[in-house]
């Protein structure tokens, strides 16, 4: 009896630390931001005050909520599927019997390790109008002048592009491991039964992947709402919020127009947004890992 | 034989194809290298005997206080590291090895943080640091990644599997609970703390924007930050320069990365299974 009472003094000594932070700066802060959201802002005149759901209309009537979700789908689906079909030709290529597979691997991961904003900062000039290095070989061709950035119908690809080139090294690593844990009793097999590489991968590698494919692709779409380093250096959201993102734009609520009543209410949709993907990962996902 | 033939010719097709790829996804790198160490108006000229020259690299460190940004982000980066080392090791012992009353309510809440990142709630959080006045601070920087869910997720992990019967040998000897922490479960689980320190530093090292929100002066601002300030595109900053600043930000990471590589590889693969 005392000493198991000792256990649960010691338990929760030990998470105490870790314990406080996080509820300092993760479960206090979520919950602020959905009170927050129901608050209209602080003003020298007026003190904070209970508005129901007026922030949550004003959101609905904000046109440019609306572009910038809709732009953050998109980006997600111009990067989430492509990433993964490089990242799966790389793992299966670095895990093959390539001459030099150590330095095509650190080639296709060192984007990973590059900070956002160092990797904006050199796709820069390869987007810069006349100057920059894609104008440059196009003049060549007698091609020129385009404002790559500056054009809404082109800024969200070059976005993506670069994205794409960032990350799929990051994923590649994930079906290395994935191929590792296949057993190549399974490739024998299917050699004696005369099964070409293809096949092999069709029907064997791709859905003993499964579970790895779910995990990145949750991953990755987690990623696109959070990663928005790159559009402090390359657009500002520009040009007429083309390529704003959810986040981006709550960062200009809350620290340009200094209006965090909104901020908080877009907040928590960003919020609700990766509750759902969090729940989503788990039903496809974590039924089939064992923790214990 | 004419199987065999086939496959080499695909392999031989595949070896290219791997190449290539690796050529076009280190191009933009290699790029970055060849403007920083050459004149501007090379920027776009590719001569093989174009002269090389250290002035970009002089004048970026002239025209902002990269040392010390250096200084912040070392700083920043170790305090991070150090700190989420204490309390992951000692909230992972606790996951581990304890059955303290409401473990699996707590647990679930930790796992919150790995789907919700500090980096969302800038608002609320900038908040807090106000109220703590710890704003343009460098543990304010710190201080909400500190308590990571990714670290006592590993270490509960890794403590997990390591067999009871060395702790009761350890007890049997007379150590006591924090001296079975450190003699019996952290010499045990170093590769995991080797894998997930590489995956903080280099995290922290690059990330911007709950930094740029926390900070607003040299004597904080980490590299990523002070890098964005420097290479935007209305300080008017030539190319070459701007190259030559960012080449020198990422140059520690990139060197270790190339030198250990197969240490960052493993560590990022170990620290995402999970």
């Amino acid at each position: 009896m005392h000493r198991s009472l000792l256990v649960h003094v010691y338990g929760w000594l030990l998470l105490l630390p870790a314990a406080v932070l996080l509820i300092a700066f993760t479960h206090y802060p979520a919950i602020a931001s959905l009170a927050q959201s129901f608050f209209s802002p602080k003003s020298a005149l007026y003190p904070s005050q209970f508005v129901g759901l007026d922030n949550y209309a004003t959101m609905a009537a904000d046109p440019v909520f609306w572009k910038v979700l809709k732009n953050n789908v998109w980006f997600a689906v111009g990067t989430v599927p492509a990433s993964i079909v490089i990242a799966i030709t790389m793992a299966l290529w670095v895990n093959g019997r390539i001459p030099g597979r150590g330095l095509v691997r650190m080639a296709y991961f060192t984007p990973t390790i590059l900070p956002m904003i160092a990797v904006a900062n050199i796709w820069l000039f390869f987007y810069s109008p006349d100057i920059g290095l894609i104008d440059q070989v196009l003049s060549n061709f007698g091609i020129r002048g385009h404002n790559w950035l500056g054009r809404p119908e082109t800024v969200m690809g070059c976005l993506i592009v670069m994205t794409i080139w960032k990350e799929a090294g990051f994923f590649m690593i994930f079906y290395l491991a994935g191929l590792q844990a296949i057993s190549p009793e399974f490739e024998e097999a299917a050699t004696l039964e005369g099964a070409g590489r293809w096949h092999y991968f069709r029907r064997v590698v791709f859905p003993l992947l499964m579970p790895t494919t779910l995990f990145v692709l949750i991953n990755a779409m987690i990623n696109s709402f959070k990663l928005v380093d790159q559009l402090f250096i390359l657009t500002k959201g520009g040009p007429d919020n083309a390529s704003s993102l959810l986040l981006y734009y709550i960062y200009q609520v809350a620290f340009s127009f200094l209006d965090e009543s909104y901020a908080a209410t877009l907040t928590v949709v960003l919020l609700a947004i990766l509750a759902v993907l969090a729940i989503g990962q788990y039903f496809l996902l974590e039924k089939h890992i064992h923790y214990q | 034989m004419s199987v065999r033939r086939g496959r080499g010719f695909g392999e031989w097709v595949e070896t290219v194809g791997a190449w290539l790829l690796a050529l076009i996804w280190v191009a933009p790198l290699a790029y970055a290298f060849w403007s920083a160490f050459h004149p501007p108006e090379y920027a776009t000229h590719f001569r093989l005997l174009a002269p090389l020259t250290l002035d970009n690299f002089r004048i970026a460190l002239s025209q902002a206080p990269f040392p010390r940004y250096f200084l912040n982000t070392f700083v920043l980066v170790t305090m991070t590291l150090t700190a989420q080392f204490v309390l992951c090791t000692l909230a992972g012992y606790a996951f581990a090895r304890f059955e303290f009353f409401g473990r699996e309510l707590a647990f679930a809440l930790v796992l919150v943080q790995l789907m919700i990142m500090p980096e969302v709630l800038i608002v609320e959080n900038y908040r807090t640091m106000s109220t703590l006045n710890l704003v343009d601070t460098i543990p304010g920087i710190a201080l909400p990644y500190m308590a990571s869910a990714f670290g006592i997720f590993l270490l509960r992990q890794a403590f997990k599997t390591v067999p009871k019967e060395l702790e009761e040998a350890a007890r049997v000897e007379g150590a006591g609970m924090l001296q079975i922490l450190f003699r019996v479960y952290i010499p045990l689980a170093r590769p995991v703390y080797l894998a997930y320190g590489l995956v903080s530093v280099s995290y922290h090292w690059n990330n911007f924007l709950w930094p740029l929100v926390i900070t607003n002066s040299v004597e904080t601002r980490p590299l990523t930050v002070g890098l964005a300030i420097f290479g935007a595109p209305e300080s008017g900053v030539q190319w070459p320069i701007i190259t030559a600043a960012t080449l020198m930000s990422v140059a520690p990471l990139l060197l270790a990365f190339v030198l250990f590589q197969r240490q960052f590889v493993q560590s990022f693969m170990r620290a995402g299974i999970r």
